[in-house]
């Protein structure tokens, strides 16, 4: 029973630092340039976990374990999705407080982190980070009430699972509406463009990337793969809540998954393609219009 | 719930969230022009019997509220030289929240008004959704234009509300209302290209300032 969701976890853990790589190529492709392969993060956390660290002489225990942290949420988080739509590793009802409380730490210890090196930059990105998960959480939250009331289930195993392809006919609006929702979080998540560019160089405009200023090596690979593993989730979310995998036979669910996947992944690319980074003051604008959306679709449930 | 019209009024509401949350004028007529192409659409799903008065209405509809109107808008900024954002007195994020706010509020309200029933339970929720939605546009945007867009989509909302009761309204009335409009927002349109020639701006506040 435990080896179905162990291996599909795996397989999403081993198959998350492409995706990234796949938004970035299809930018790419997009603009009219020739893009870094799409394994290009597999190469990066290689040679990351090759290296030794540095530390700065101003940072504590705290910058320490931060990174520990992020990856250790992260892959508990990932634990509590049922990625392949029948159970998930670890489930209790009430587990989607669980995941997004995850979710959270992971940022907080991450936030923390920065701010312990003392360093202005990273405690500007930090301030950012907080404002962005500030309102990204509530919409969060709301998206899950969605499933919560279209299902009447509390753990997301249960919510994403078989209950949700029988209710998914007559939910079927709301539940696309908080599918939007969940793909604009990833990209606030995630930190891709229209909250953040990763690819940007000016430390002014930054908000993940000057967090991990300072971070070096093994860790750097912890956090990047982290961030990897968070799109996945994401994408995992999105994938479970518009297509019902419970419905599907077992031996499909993964390559259901995979593309899924997939199709967020280039999804993520064409939108970083077609727009420009937001000012940092009309973020929280684009935040609010996701859970706007997903209040829109708890508001066509209740009624 | 999956029925071709109460997708279309789905669709509706997205568009009064889109006129709340974008920066610019040129996207707000956008929006208001897609919206008036899902309203045109609306009658054609609720009465797929073709008569001749759905007909009418949803071609009448299509032409002035698609085709005229935001062209007209368009060529308003155009003329104008207006600058493109909007500016508005609360900010955009309020607004959304304000306007999720009004669309929770129109569903609460519209279990409550006793109306002879009709032919979707979307139809008034969207409806009374849509003219909060104007209104607020109407007072919280400080651009002349804006408020005309925000009058636009206070229209939309009812005509909405007259679709739930479209057999008993009389083709001519509605036909009226359409060119009320047209008129109205054509007034509406040389009004805002003098206020700009005599203030260089299409900020209605300054005209609290008029003196003799």
């Amino acid at each position: 029973m435990i080896i179905g969701p162990l291996l599909t976890l795996l397989l999403v853990l081993a198959v998350a630092p492409a995706l990234p790589g796949l938004a970035t190529r299809t930018r790419a492709l997009l603009t009219g340039r020739r893009g870094a392969p799409v394994l290009q993060l597999y190469r990066d956390l290689a040679r990351l976990f090759r290296k030794n660290v540095v530390y700065s002489r101003s940072t504590t225990a705290v910058f320490r374990i931060g990174p520990v942290v992020v990856i250790a949420t992260v892959l508990a988080a990932a634990a509590l999705l049922p990625l392949d739509g029948h159970a998930a590793l670890l489930s209790f009802s009430g587990d989607l407080v669980a995941f997004t409380g995850l979710l959270g730490l992971g940022r907080f210890a991450l936030v923390l982190a920065g701010l312990d090196t003392g360093s202005s930059f990273e405690g500007m990105g930090a301030s950012r980070e907080v404002t962005v998960s500030a309102f990204a959480e509530p919409a969060l939250f709301l998206c899950l009430t969605v499933l919560v009331l279209a299902t009447g289930e509390l753990s997301l195993a249960g919510m994403l699972g078989e209950r949700l392809a029988a209710v998914w006919p007559g939910a079927a609006p709301s539940l696309v509406l908080a599918a939007a929702a969940l793909f604009m979080l990833a990209l606030a998540e995630t930190s891709r463009v229209p909250v953040d560019d990763p690819a940007t160089h000016l430390e002014l405009t930054m908000i993940h990337e000057v967090i991990v200023l300072d971070h070096s090596g093994p860790e750097l690979g912890m956090i990047l793969f982290g961030n990897a593993v968070k799109l996945a989730l994401f994408g995992a979310l999105v994938t479970g809540v518009l297509v019902p995998l419970g419905q599907l036979p077992r031996w499909l669910t993964p390559v259901v998954l995979l593309a899924g996947l997939g199709v967020v992944a280039v999804g993520v690319g064409i939108v970083e393609s077609c727009m420009a980074r937001l000012r940092m003051n009309r973020v929280p604008q684009f935040l609010v219009a996701a859970s706007a959306l997903a209040v829109f679709g708890v508001i066509l449930l209740l009624r | 719930m999956t029925g071709l019209h109460e997708l279309l009024l789905l669709c509706v509401v997205l568009t009064n969230f889109w006129v709340l949350g974008t920066t610019r004028l040129s996207s707000t007529i956008r929006a208001t022009a897609i919206q008036g192409m899902l309203l045109a659409l609306l009658p054609i799903a609720l009465h797929p019997s073709w008569s001749a008065h759905t007909l009418g209405l949803a071609g009448g509809t299509f032409l002035v509220k698609t085709v005229i109107l935001p062209s007209f808008l368009a060529w308003a900024i155009r003329e104008a030289a207006v600058r493109r954002e909007i500016e508005p007195l609360i900010g955009y994020s309020a607004s959304l929240a304000l306007g999720a706010a009004a669309v929770a509020l129109s569903f609460g309200i519209a279990q409550r008004i006793p109306l002879p029933e009709s032919d979707s339970t979307l139809l008034i929720p969207v409806a009374l959704s849509t003219v909060m939605v104007g209104l607020l546009v109407l007072t919280t945007r400080n651009k002349a234009l804006s408020q005309v867009v925000g009058y636009l989509v206070l229209e939309n909302g009812i005509f909405v509300f007259g679709l739930s009761q479209v057999e008993r309204v009389p083709f001519l009335v509605e036909l009226g209302v359409l060119l009320d409009i047209f008129v109205g927002i054509f007034i509406m349109g040389i009004v805002v290209f003098h206020i700009n020639r005599a203030f260089d701006s299409l900020d209605s506040t300054r005209l609290t300032e008029l003196k003799d």
